[in-house]
């Protein structure tokens, strides 16, 4: 369960930019997560609001978007989806592929609130 | 367009809005980085061990520390959620141990393990070994600065263990199955399947069968360590 640690982490990424924008909150917070990043996006979003009680999220809404987990074999050169617990290239079945999407965890976009007075 | 990933939210006219673009764990990697450079300052190998609870990775060490103690000079940073108790069993084998306690904390990060490196002398130091905190999900996300990742996957786990957990046996440089010793009183451990997982996740991490209680297989991973150690120096 670091999924608490980790939105703890995304509300200080989140804090420090409402502050360089000179907003006192935000509404809607960008993220997107791949299945292989290990992290359950039922899990964050119940830990999202523990995190961003009392911070300029207090109020803000969290879209995740998950990433689909597309290879590139090494082999035969061609790109295809793949599963979590199966990166094998889907065209000529070798397993020496690279993952191309699936593991990020990024931050992407933050909508400000309500200006700072 | 779906109402759960906010793909069906247009942007108003008058929005404001910032494109951030950056890796939540952005202050975990950067932290990460910082103590691969104290690593490599004072040329230190430092070597992540994770696996589930009870996998071995402290009767690992101790057996390692046994072997190789007097040839290389190592240091071990236990994470656990309580107790000294992994760290004193270290410390018995006369090696310096520093505990970190997590608390509820399913994991080590950066910056508990960069704390924890202010207790060591690291000029004195030729490995460490950071003992993660037993659980095959959470530790796998987290880079603490190590130059490798093993993976311990002990017999009596099951061979399928590196396709339930994924993203951990994605993650390893070095996949060791402990416990080996049980390999012939178990039916349902298959080295080879073990191996067949660790493959479709499209790891070519080499996988060494050992037991730190037998002594079996341990030549393998003390080579291993040996080389790694000499091509850092």
């Amino acid at each position: 369960m670091h999924e608490l640690s980790l939105c703890e982490a995304l509300i200080d990424q989140v804090t420090n930019i409402a502050r360089e924008q000179q907003v006192s909150s935000v509404s809607d917070i960008f993220v997107s997560v791949g299945p292989l990043s290990g992290v359950e996006g039922p899990l964050m979003r119940h830990a999202f609001p523990i995190a961003a009680a009392g911070t300029v999220a207090d109020q803000a809404e969290l879209h995740l978007e998950t990433t689909g987990i597309r290879v590139r074999c090494e082999e035969c050169g061609e790109e295809s989806d793949a599963k979590m617990n199966n990166l094998v290239c889907a065209s000529c079945g070798d397993w020496r592929t690279t993952l191309i999407s699936g593991d990020e965890l990024i931050l992407q976009r933050v909508v400000m609130g309500e200006a700072r007075v | 367009m779906c109402d759960t990933c906010g793909c069906n939210v247009t942007p108003a006219a008058d929005e404001h809005a910032v494109e951030v673009l950056k890796g939540l764990l952005d202050a975990n990697d950067h932290e990460a980085l910082h103590n691969r450079e104290h690593f490599q300052r004072h040329n230190v190998l430092a070597i992540n061990l994770m696996s589930s609870p009870g996998a071995g990775k402290t009767a690992l060490l101790e057996a390692t520390i046994e072997a190789l103690g007097g040839d290389l000079r190592i240091a071990v940073v236990e994470g656990d959620l309580e107790t000294e108790n992994d760290a004193e069993r270290i410390r018995a084998k006369g090696v310096p141990a520093i505990q970190i306690t997590t608390g509820s904390a399913c994991h080590l990060d950066a910056h508990m393990v960069h704390d924890a490196l202010h207790e060591l002398e690291l000029d004195d130091v030729d490995v460490l070994f950071i003992e993660n905190v037993g659980n095959l999900v959470c530790p796998a996300s987290f880079d603490l600065g190590q130059h490798i990742n093993v993976a311990l996957l002990s017999t009596p786990e099951g061979d399928d263990k590196p396709a339930k957990y994924p993203v951990m046996f994605r993650a390893a440089d070095l996949v060791l199955v402990t416990k080996s010793d049980l390999l012939e009183v178990l039916d349902d451990f298959d080295p080879d399947a073990a191996e067949r997982h660790v493959r479709e996740i499209a790891n070519p991490a080499p996988l060494l069968k050992l037991s730190a209680r037998t002594g079996l297989g341990m030549d393998g991973w003390l080579e291993w360590i040996r080389r790694e150690a000499g091509s850092r120096e």
